[in-house]
């Protein structure tokens, strides 16, 4: 049930609007020269910076669709009858999500490096960072989803939960301390599906 | 022998609001029960405990595996009809005919009428094996066809040895023991 879930759960994400956060994450990195000028030397430096905080920015987009139109459904109620724990329902949840989410970031931030004339060694550590950090980010998202899902204005709510809990992850990703950014990661992979199960058990009325 | 579906001792609470309380209740194989009552009297709750889904304020509800369908489809809209019944597995093409079904079989769930919805969502029971049913207001949006259809599926279940809870404010076809919830 679980490989299905997560199947299905990809399967459901990859639809037109699966670009949209990456799309997203461009046209955010795109702003940047426009507002602080073309300089090189002036972006270089704060390039990963800016993809960080356009990698946190574009994670905001799918949040509404990651647990409430599964509770509305009650797609969540019949995985609960068929036994499925609701911590395993976030965790294949967590895994659908980083799945159609991190790999086209990964892929927009070339794009970005150049945008921001960020070198090539800097472009590389930083995708390194992403692929470290983005499991953890995904974690969260699914979390703050949950714990929201149902409430009224959730997305704008879940916005104001997702960023200050997401600044560990921004730190150590913009950063470059990988081993602090995995651990980070690990600990969020491994908190949010208790978070999540737990909110979605409360959530049923 | 042990019952399918067993409360103890039961009570409910939604919103402050005692729904009902000390309820006893057992389904053995064979039986059907229909929770009957006005508007607001309980009867989704009791579903719902009964599914496992809301915790009672005390008592115990034991259970058997169960299928249940209420209000939520629980069907992926953009998914031809079959295959989304197909992601909850179990039998879905004897269920899918035994509700007349089989020509909506490439139809996406979001075209589907009300009627044909809730057909859908009886299919999901049908299809489940499981040895206990739980329908909540199954009537709803169905037409004649549908109603005789389902009652034909609910006797066979019961034939077989399965249990039915139903919440219904109308009368259901076939003959039932009826629990009278008071508001």
């Amino acid at each position: 049930m679980i490989g299905a879930l997560i199947a299905r759960d990809v399967r459901r994400g990859s639809t037109g609007t699966t670009w949209l956060p990456a799309a997203f994450f461009l046209l955010v990195v795109a702003l940047i020269p426009f507002a602080v000028g073309p300089d090189a030397r002036l972006l270089g430096p704060i390039g990963p910076g800016v993809l960080w905080i356009a990698a946190l920015t574009a994670a905001l987009l799918p949040l509404d669709r990651l647990i409430e139109p599964d509770r509305a459904d009650g797609v969540l109620d019949q995985l609960a009858i068929h036994r499925v724990a609701d911590e395993s329902v976030a965790a294949a949840k967590i895994a659908a999500h980083w799945l159609t989410f991190a790999p086209l970031l990964l892929i927009a931030a070339v794009p970005g490096a150049v945008l921001l004339a960020m070198d090539g060694k800097a472009l590389l550590r930083t995708e390194i960072a992403l692929a470290i950090g983005t499991p953890g980010l995904a974690a969260l998202a699914v979390a703050i989803a949950a714990v929201t899902a149902g409430l009224p204005r959730a997305g704008s709510l879940a916005a104001l939960l997702l960023l200050p809990l997401a600044i560990p992850l921004l730190i150590f990703g913009a950063a470059n301390a990988l081993l602090l950014e995995a651990a980070v990661s690990l600990l969020l992979l491994a908190g949010a599906p208790f978070v999540a199960g737990a909110a979605i058990r409360a959530s049923r009325t | 022998m042990r019952p399918l579906l067993r409360f103890d001792q039961v009570g409910c609470r939604r919103g402050g609001r005692l729904l009902f309380d000390r309820l006893d209740l057992a389904l053995g194989p064979g039986e059907a029960v229909q929770v009957a009552g006005p508007n607001g009297s309980g009867k989704s709750s009791l579903i719902r405990m009964a599914a496992g889904l809301l915790r009672p304020v005390h008592g115990a509800v034991e259970r058997a595996a169960l299928a249940l369908a209420d209000d939520n489809l629980a069907l992926d809209r953009e998914l031809p009809l079959k295959r989304a019944l197909e992601f909850w597995g179990g039998a879905v093409e004897p269920a899918m005919s035994s509700l007349a079904l089989d020509a909506l079989a490439g139809v996406p769930v979001r075209m589907l009428s009300a009627g044909q919805a809730k057909r859908a969502s009886l299919a999901r029971v049908a299809s489940s094996g499981a040895p206990l049913w739980l329908l909540d207001e199954p009537l709803n949006a169905l037409d004649s066809d549908g109603v005789g259809r389902l009652a034909g599926l609910i006797q066979a279940h019961r034939a077989s040895g399965g249990a039915v809870l139903a919440a219904s404010h109308q009368p259901l076809p076939g003959d039932w023991t009826r629990l009278e919830l008071t508001p």
